[in-house]
């Protein structure tokens, strides 16, 4: 499996809008607990569409700018392969389906309230969501853990968000000049 | 003054869709303040369930927006909303997208890639770490995370098997 992912080429192949429509809308339909995980399993992994370098790279773009980041890959990732009316696949078809289900659990939560049979179902699952998130972290890590300056800032901005509870703003500002200036000073 | 629910949804949701850095759930306090104290749509609580809902569905975590907009004006509340809180960002990042992909190989963005991809990392495993604790509350989710992360870093198994095995174990009353 892997010697298909490394085989192939380095310029991106044409992706219709009928995949990005279908492969995102796969991607809205699994992601519990975050979409995040399920984006990287379906681009990367299932078809092939980025390697995990080039969606690093796409993500962190997405993640610096503002909005809501999978939402962001989407449009990014469909203006790639298709231009404007592949970010429209690919957000639609991101969208469409989470928003009918959650738009229905939100009408049948103002009939039903709280059922106590959903509590262990849910708490299950929120763990097994949380594993997602890690594995899916842990994964993008490993090509840079002989990176000593790549490890130190992985770790503050891990320490401040995840530990500290800082604003996550406080610390995307606070970081990026910072390892930007590192990573030049490395350099010379 | 009474001021159009939909106009109301579309002119808040845009403004914080640009503020949004780091996504959605970066913006839920403001959502949080919005919602209850400005415009008094909901209680406290029902923000909190409706949050909880939103996280537990597939999708998007920003589709605490769609609720949002489906509690004060029904569903054309919920696509205003959404609409809104995803329109501005997202013409900003096809913008820079596609500037960024044109001038692909050039040195500034591997400079760039280099610097930034170590923040993502670790602000995806804070997310990993911050979901950890809030569902953790007992042994049986330690181990359902750990578990999770282990079979996930050594196999290629496709993630829903666990969730289905999980989602068993709930439904069955262990959880």
């Amino acid at each position: 499996m892997t010697s298909l992912a490394t085989a192939l080429p380095d310029t991106p192949r044409r992706i219709s809008r009928r995949e990005l429509f279908l492969g995102f809308l796969f991607v809205g339909l699994r992601g519990f607990g975050g979409v995040l995980p399920w984006a990287r399993q379906m681009i990367i992994e299932e078809r092939h569409w980025l390697t995990e370098e080039e969606f690093v790279e796409l993500y962190s773009l997405c993640n610096l700018l503002p909005g809501p980041n999978i939402v962001n890959v989407s449009i990014a990732l469909g203006a790639r392969f298709q231009g404007w009316p592949g970010s429209v696949a690919a957000f639609t078809g991101l969208m469409t389906a989470p928003m009918v289900i959650v738009l229905t659990l939100g009408a049948l939560y103002e009939h039903y309230r709280a059922l106590p049979e959903l509590g262990p179902l849910l708490h299950n699952l929120s763990a097994a969501a949380a594993g997602l998130v890690l594995s899916a972290g842990f994964k993008m890590a490993k090509p840079q853990w002989k990176k000593p300056l790549a490890v130190v800032i992985a770790l503050l901005a891990f320490t401040g968000v995840g530990l500290l509870h800082w604003s996550l703003v406080w610390v995307v500002l606070a970081l990026v000049p910072a390892s930007l200036l590192l990573h030049r000073s490395l350099k010379q | 003054m009474k001021l159009d629910p939909l106009g109301t949804l579309a002119f808040n949701f845009a403004l914080l869709s640009l503020v949004a850095v780091g996504g959605a759930n970066a913006v839920v306090p403001e959502m949080h303040r919005l919602a209850v104290d400005t415009y008094a749509w909901m209680p406290d609580k029902e923000f909190a369930d409706l949050f909880a809902i939103s996280s537990a569905a597939p999708g998007p975590n920003v589709l605490i927006v769609a609720l949002i907009g489906f509690k004060v004006a029904g569903v054309l509340g919920a696509l205003v909303a959404t609409i809104a809180m995803c329109g501005p960002s997202s013409l900003l990042s096809y913008t820079v997208s596609r500037f960024w992909q044109r001038s692909r190989g050039a040195a500034w963005q591997g400079f760039i890639r280099r610097s930034l991809a170590p923040i993502t990392i670790g602000l995806v495993i804070a997310s990993g770490w911050v979901l950890a604790q809030a569902a953790d509350t007992d042994w049986l989710g330690i181990v359902i995370t750990l578990v999770t992360v282990a079979v996930l870093m050594t196999s290629k198994l496709n993630p829903l098997w666990l969730f289905g095995v999980a989602g068993l174990l709930g439904l069955v009353g262990i959880g």
